[in-house]
Formats: C-alpha cells, sequence, structure tokens
C-alpha cells in the first residue's frame, strides 16, 4: 500500500504557491479571459439572454466564469507536469524516496489551491458588476465546489500529461477537451436552451454540475437539486483522482 | 554491512530490439570512487538510471547498498544522490529553494535543513548565491548547486552523470575537487559516467571502460595503462617511403609495434624519449623526410583503442556531447 508523505506533499504545494506568487504577471495573464468575458458579456448579453425568470444575467454568468476559471487553471496545473519533464525538475521529484501517491497528491494540492484562488479573486469584479451573494453560508460552500471542481480537472490534466511524452498534445487537449467541456457546461447560457441531443453531452460534462453547484451556493438558483450537484462532483473528482494516480503510477520518467 | 556499495549482476536494458546495456556485471565497493568511461550512446547513463530506479532493467538485477533496484525502490532511493546529466533544478526557485525543497523530500526538519543547506552552499562556494534565482545562474553555477544538492541528504551512494559536461575547464577542475574533496573527506562512494578520458584518469580510482553496452576493461586508470606498456612515437613524414621506414624500425628490439598510415608513422616504444634520437636517425638514413616527431604516453584513449579496435570519438554515436567529445578528442591529438 501506498504511503502518505506529508512533508513531501507540503514541499510540493509549497513550491506551486512559491511560484505562484512569484510569477505575477502569469497570474495577471490568467486572470485576463475570464475578467473579460464577465465585463464583455455580462452587459452584452444581459438584455438578450435567456435565463431563468427572475435571475439577473450578472448573477447567473459570475458562478459560470468562475467555473471556468477553475477549469482552464486546473486543467493546465495537471499539464504542467509535461514543463517539469521538459525542464528536467520530474527526475529530481521522482529519484526522491517519496510514494507516487504523494506526489500526486501534492502536485495536485499546488495546482488546486492556485485555481481556487483564481476563482476567488474573479469573485471580485463580478461583485462590482452586480454580482449578489447570498451570503457567508454560500460562499463557504463555494469554495467546496470550487475544490471539487479544481480537483476534478488538475487530475485530469495530470492523466493526460502521463500518457504524453512531449508538449505537442498540449494544444490538442486544450481545444479539444477544455474548451468542449466549457461551452457545454451552462456557464454562459442555460443548458435547457440547447437542443436535446447536445444536451445529453452536457448532462455527461463534470462543469455543468460544478457551475450549477456554484449557481446554487452562490446566488440561490440552480437546475438540479444542490445535492445531486454535490454527489455527482464529489464521483467525478474521486474518479479522476484515482485514475491521474494510477496513469502517474505507471508512467515512465523518460 | 560488509557488502559492496553496489554488486549489479547481468543488468541489460532493451530498447525496440536495441540492445543498450548488455549483462552488465559490477561490483563497486564502499568508499570508492568509481568511473564509467565510454563513448555517447556506450549505455553509461542507462545504467546509470537503472541503478537509481529511473527506469526498470529489462533484465538482470542489482543490489545498491544492499537493497534491490527492482523490490527495493524507497530504500534504493533513500540511499542515493543523483546528480543528471542534463539539468534538474527548478528554474523559478532560488538555490536556497530548490535545496529546501530537496530537504523536505528527504523528510529533513527545518533545523537540519538549514544547516545542510549552509554546509552544501559552501562546500560548492554558492553561499552568496543562495538567493539568486537559478535561471540567472551559470552553466556551471547550476552543476554546483545540482551537485550540492545531491550531497544535501548525505547520500551514501552518490551518482554523477558525467557532471563536467560542457563546461569550461576551470570550473571542470574545481568540480573535480569538490567530487574528490567528499569522496576523500566524507566518504561517500561516487559513481561517475563520462566519456572526458583525463577525467575518468584524474579522480578514478577504478574505472569501467564501457563499449556498446559492455564492460570491454575494467581496473585502476594505472594498471589499465600499464596494460598497453610501451609509449606512443608519431613521426609525421613528408616524403619518402612510410612502409620501408615502418619496416625499417620494427626491427629494433625495442620497437613493440609499428604502423604506417596516411603520412604517418606511429611506433609502440618502450623508454621513448631515449629513442627519438635514434629513430630519427634511421629515418634519415632511409632517405625519409621527418616533419615532427610526438610522444605521449599511453593514454585511457589507448587503451579504449586496444580494447575495442577503434578510438572514442568514432565510436561515438551522436548525442549532445557528441560535438565535444569530438573538438576534445582533436585538441588531444594536436598535443601529440
Amino acid at each position: 500500500m501506498a504511503r502518505i508523505d506529508p512533508y513531501a506533499i507540503y514541499s510540493l504545494w509549497l513550491r506551486e504557491m512559491i511560484r505562484f506568487f512569484r510569477l505575477k504577471s502569469r497570474v495577471v495573464g490568467s486572470l485576463a479571459p475570464p475578467f473579460f468575458f464577465l465585463a464583455i458579456l455580462g452587459v452584452g448579453f444581459r438584455s438578450t439572454m435567456v435565463v431563468p425568470e427572475g435571475v439577473n444575467y450578472i448573477d447567473f454568468l459570475a458562478p459560470g466564469i468562475i467555473g471556468m476559471t477553475l477549469l482552464f487553471s486546473a486543467t493546465f496545473g495537471g499539464l504542467s507536469m509535461l514543463w517539469d519533464r521538459e525542464f528536467g525538475f520530474l527526475r529530481e521529484i521522482m529519484v526522491a524516496p517519496v510514494s507516487r501517491l504523494s506526489i500526486v497528491l501534492g502536485r495536485t494540492a499546488g495546482g488546486v489551491t492556485t485555481a481556487v484562488m483564481q476563482g476567488v479573486i474573479i469573485l471580485v469584479p463580478g461583485i462590482l458588476m452586480g454580482l449578489k451573494i447570498t451570503g457567508l453560508g454560500g460562499f463557504l460552500l463555494s469554495l467546496v465546489f470550487m475544490v471539487l471542481i479544481a480537483t476534478t480537472f488538475n487530475s485530469l490534466g495530470l492523466a493526460f500529461a502521463s500518457r504524453m511524452k512531449d508538449m505537442s498534445g498540449f494544444s490538442l487537449i486544450m481545444n479539444f477537451m477544455v474548451f468542449p467541456v466549457f461551452l457545454l457546461s451552462g456557464a454562459l447560457f442555460p443548458v435547457e436552451n440547447l437542443p436535446p441531443w447536445l444536451r445529453i453531452l452536457s448532462y455527461l460534462d463534470p462543469l455543468t454540475y460544478g457551475v450549477d453547484g456554484l449557481r446554487a451556493s452562490l446566488v440561490g438558483v440552480s437546475a438540479f437539486p444542490l445535492v445531486l450537484d454535490l454527489a455527482v462532483l464529489a464521483a467525478c473528482c474521486a474518479g479522476s483522482l484515482a485514475l491521474g494516480a494510477y496513469l502517474f503510477e505507471i508512467s515512465d520518467v523518460e | 554491512m560488509n557488502e559492496a556499495a553496489i554488486a549489479a549482476s547481468g543488468l541489460t536494458m532493451r530498447f525496440d530490439g536495441f540492445t543498450a546495456v548488455d549483462k552488465v556485471d559490477l561490483h563497486i565497493e564502499k568508499g570508492e570512487l568509481f568511473g564509467l568511461l565510454g563513448p555517447n550512446g556506450a549505455g553509461k547513463s542507462t545504467i546509470i538510471k537503472m541503478l537509481t530506479t529511473m527506469i526498470r532493467p529489462t533484465d538482470g538485477s542489482a543490489l545498491v547498498w544492499g537493497h534491490d533496484i527492482g523490490r527495493e525502490r524507497d530504500a534504493v532511493r533513500s540511499s542515493i544522490g543523483v546528480v543528471f546529466q542534463d539539468p534538474s533544478v527548478d528554474s523559478q526557485l532560488t538555490g536556497r529553494e530548490n535545496l529546501d525543497f530537496h530537504g523536505r523530500m528527504y523528510g529533513m526538519d527545518a533545523r537540519l535543513r538549514q544547516k545542510r543547506i549552509e554546509d552544501v552552499l559552501d562546500l560548492v562556494d554558492l553561499a552568496e548565491k543562495a538567493d539568486v534565482l537559478l535561471e540567472d545562474y551559470s552553466g556551471g553555477m547550476q552543476r554546483r548547486l545540482e551537485i550540492a544538492r545531491g550531497l544535501m541528504h548525505h547520500p551514501d551512494v552518490l551518482f554523477l552523470d558525467e557532471p563536467t559536461l560542457g563546461l569550461d575547464a576551470q570550473t571542470r577542475r574545481y568540480i573535480w575537487e569538490y567530487i574528490q574533496n567528499m569522496n576523500r573527506s566524507e566518504g561517500v562512494t561516487v559513481v561517475i559516467t563520462t566519456h572526458y578520458m583525463e577525467e575518468a584518469d584524474y579522480l578514478c580510482d577504478r574505472v569501467a571502460i564501457i563499449d556498446r553496452g559492455r564492460i570491454v576493461a575494467l581496473d585502476s586508470p594505472k594498471n589499465l595503462k600499464d596494460l598497453i606498456g610501451a609509449d606512443l612515437v608519431v613521426l609525421e613524414v613528408g616524403d619518402g617511403h612510410l612502409d620501408d621506414l615502418a619496416g625499417l624500425l620494427s626491427d629494433f628490439d625495442w620497437v613493440v609495434s609499428a604502423e604506417a598510415s596516411g603520412d604517418a608513422v606511429a611506433l609502440r616504444v618502450d623508454h621513448g624519449e631515449s629513442r627519438i634520437p635514434e629513430i630519427v636517425l634511421t629515418a634519415s638514413r632511409a632517405g625519409v623526410k621527418i616533419r615532427s616527431v610526438s610522444m605521449h604516453e599511453p593514454t585511457l584513449e589507448d587503451v579504449f583503442l586496444e580494447f575495442t579496435g577503434k578510438k572514442m570519438r568514432d565510436a561515438d554515436t551522436g548525442g549532445g556531447g557528441g560535438k565535444l567529445a569530438a573538438v576534445q578528442s582533436r585538441m588531444r591529438t594536436r598535443r601529440h
């Protein structure tokens, strides 16, 4: 049975934190797209978008954009193992007397923390644009959803990175996995607006439940019961974490 | 424990039908400074990767500090330090942060980390650069930091894969000193791979010469060179009959062998320096004009030639160090 090495997990997490706060330009860069989505789509679609009755479009959109931020940031974080492979640091990690499971957990902890921080930061412009949060309880609950979303996609990113030899597959994943997952999740418009056959794909998309859960917790509006969102997302999270850990375990460094 | 630092038997690595390492047996004593010498692509790095648990051997087994590389990977990892051939630092972190990360991964507490970081930074003269980002380090500084890191957790065995590849002569000297120092003063067993002859000659207690995945010779540098015995005298000839000259010279009983090739005659001669006058005299009597005479004592390059029938640079199968090796080899030739 794989050992858990808390010290090593902490070390890997701390490395991500140092890097995150050191590369301020990258943080700003990664926050720009969600900010523009929020600021421009929020205004542009305000009057025309069909959203559930009695809901402001900004209340509808902001949780979606937070979901998007988490999706991109977390997937990117998982795939960043490719950079470590490219620049050789992965060998330093792999030759240490640390269980592979701890390495996965440490990387995931770091990637999830940075993603959630970015998700929370995006709340600020949302609130400035009129987003009304239900309360502290709702905010805390939304943090749970953020962690689950980030863990799911960070692990998926790691799973893909474990199967790739170099960076060439990176844009493929970004374009053919991340974008459909984002667009089908109901982040920008209600999933009910889609034709039934496309709606099925939305229901298979873990982010759909993540975005719906964020909406339920932050603004009190949702398509599914909160418990369903939580259960489906938790299951996806556990599944992808196990998949990522397994694929990483069997992957070779060289 | 009174067993060997490393004991490998039948270690084999095959990649898609190509055998990189072919049934290698190794026995490295504790405290030894052991060299794996061979051209690029000979399989040195692959041996290191297997012994450091980075890849699993196709066949064969090895014990590192008494731990099986297949079944006790974490125990092996705890016993070793590794300096890889290619950089393996985080360039976004400072020197100290890189070492701090390393210390935590090896389970060292804050106090111990602090102490060891100071120690190893002093050892490699990087104390002043501790808080500089790695991306602002020169190649030599990065290398020294990696060596410091490899030592930080006091490994029983330190693996150095081409530690001076691509470094300038001065830095190389420094690094040799560090390696020798820690081997002697800390008693760390060191396994080093290199394709630099002088490096293996200067540093190692024993050297295994590797060619095409096999060990073709293994002994101390001195014993290996003694196998060649005689000095090499090379005559560069302007004009005349080279073959005749070679024939004439090989009649002397102090000439071990004489070979003509191109515009040169290569002689193996005992006590070469005292025979040169006679060689020159013989040549002028035979009407052969000599342009230059050079002599050198046997080197590991000659040993390699002896055992593989080719020069190291010809055996080179490319890779990052190939060009460097060729340049270096050419420089050596000029020095004769």
